[in-house]
């Protein structure tokens, strides 16, 4: 089965420890860079709510929700504690020529 | 401002609930100031700092009004210890409780759920339930049969807000709250913004509290005194008063069922000390529109906003000068709301969607 790598932003259109949004055809996602430079890349909206991850605090390893502070592991999508329950979907990134690449499986 | 308006119906099960869904005003998207990314992200920095001065601060005001309190147990001088204790049980616990809430106090988490897990006790509020009341405020801030942390309902209840001065209204409730859940029982309401998998969090806290005071109780009757008593219990009654004060503040009389936080919160001006035994939860509107910015900088966030808000308060006393008219003119006349007027500066928003006030 072949891999659909999708091309999202370039590399320094994010900071380090930062998250942007990334939306294609109906799918929203969230794009994060770590203080080490790696990127990383969930679902965009928060599993409790439907609140855009994007304009959330990014902090070490940790996405928390804007909306009511729900924290996730962006690395493995593991929710970290309420008020959110469920893990975030995770999906894996590369970096080539400058472009950060998601793929959808 | 006054509008047509039926008996609203607070109840999260209830008429405006289903009302409330139906207009779109549940878990929907609310006015957000703009403010440049880079100047938010350094505004929602966390750090442990402030926090662990603040609190050992407090931890060491506590220990000394309360043996000052013992020590004079029995003459006059105990009164004062034990009135400045009681605050800073009650009181202080009430804004160290909301920001340890959010986990945005300290940078650790275990910190702030520790004293999260505290304050709850002392300010007598259950953690997880009112953790997840507390989101629910958040999303849907001041709606009518959504948010379940509306202070004063209309018509508002002048002789209960009174009561809530010393706990006597909420206090009771609470109590049967924790005698149910120590049962492994939910309230009909609860149902619906507790999630499931949390009710063993629920019932086993309630069942460590009601050890707690029955070992100060059993203390107060083996000593045959209620001194044990005034230093745990007691102050989550005696000691509520500058909570309401401060509380009544954030939201009363202003605006109902609007998707925009500056119509319906209040920024009051308030002095160090005050700020201190609050948090800086007087900034009120600037912690319901960016609540991942930690108390220490929400100073810095009411600059960065205060050009596309209503101009806040210059004290409590201000703020009370808009307030208690409001109440009592919404005992006779619940249309009647605080219309907040935004500056020539600020950016509209689509408000004063009905729901009960146009619906009936």
């Amino acid at each position: 089965m072949s891999e659909e790598w999708i091309k999202t932003c370039g590399v320094d259109d994010i900071e380090p420890e930062d998250v942007l949004r990334f939306d294609h055809g109906e799918r929203t996602f969230a794009i994060y860079r770590s203080t080490d430079g790696k990127f990383f890349a969930t679902d965009g909206l928060c599993t409790h709510q439907n609140v855009h991850l994007a304009g959330g605090f990014v902090m070490d390893n940790l996405i928390e929700c804007p909306k009511h502070n729900g924290r996730f592991d962006f690395m493995t999508g593991k929710a970290k504690g309420a008020p959110v329950c469920v893990d975030l979907k995770t999906y894996p990134t590369k970096v080539e020529a400058g472009a950060v690449f998601i793929c959808l499986g | 401002m006054s509008v047509a308006i039926s008996k609203r119906d607070y109840s999260l099960i209830g008429r405006d609930c289903k009302l409330a869904e139906e207009a779109g005003l549940a878990s929907a998207e609310w006015y957000a100031c703009p403010i440049p990314r880079k100047r938010l992200k350094e505004l929602m920095q966390r750090r442990d700092g402030p926090a662990i001065r603040d609190t050992l601060l407090w931890f060491a005001l506590l220990g000394l009004t309360g043996w000052l309190g013992w020590h004079f147990w029995g003459t006059w001088w105990c009164v004062p210890a034990f009135l400045v204790y009681g605050v800073l049980y009650c009181s202080c616990s009430d804004s160290r409780w909301h920001e340890c809430g959010h986990r945005t106090a300290f940078k650790t988490t275990w910190m702030n759920d520790v004293v999260y897990e505290m304050a709850s006790f002392m300010v007598l509020r259950e953690s997880t339930p009112w953790r997840w009341s507390h989101t629910r405020h958040h999303t849907d801030t001041i709606i009518v049969g959504r948010d379940p942390e509306i202070a004063v309902p209309r018509p508002p209840d002048v002789p209960g807000i009174l009561l809530g001065f010393f706990s006597l209204k909420s206090g009771p409730k609470e109590f049967k709250k924790v005698f149910l859940h120590c049962c492994g029982k939910l309230t009909a309401e609860e149902k619906t913004y507790i999630p499931e998998l949390e009710n063993g969090k629920v019932f086993w806290t309630a069942r460590i509290w009601i050890l707690i005071y029955a070992a100060v109780i059993a203390w107060a009757i083996s000593i045959h005194s209620i001194l044990p008593l005034m230093l745990v219990g007691l102050p989550s009654f005696y000691g509520a008063w500058l909570l309401v004060i401060f509380g009544l503040t954030q939201h009363a009389g202003l605006a109902e069922n609007v998707l925009d936080h500056r119509l319906n919160c209040r920024t009051v001006y308030m002095n160090p000390v005050f700020r201190f035994v609050y948090w800086n939860m007087n900034y009120h509107l600037e912690h319901h529109m960016f609540p991942l910015v930690p108390y220490h900088a929400l100073a810095a966030l009411h600059q960065e906003m205060k050009a596309d808000t209503p101009r806040p308060y210059h004290g409590l006393i201000e703020a009370y000068r808009e307030i208690i008219p409001a109440i009592l003119r919404q005992v006779k006349d619940p249309a009647y709301y605080v219309k907040r007027e935004l500056p020539s500066s600020a950016k509209p928003f689509p408000t004063a969607i009905p729901t009960a006030q146009a619906a009936h």
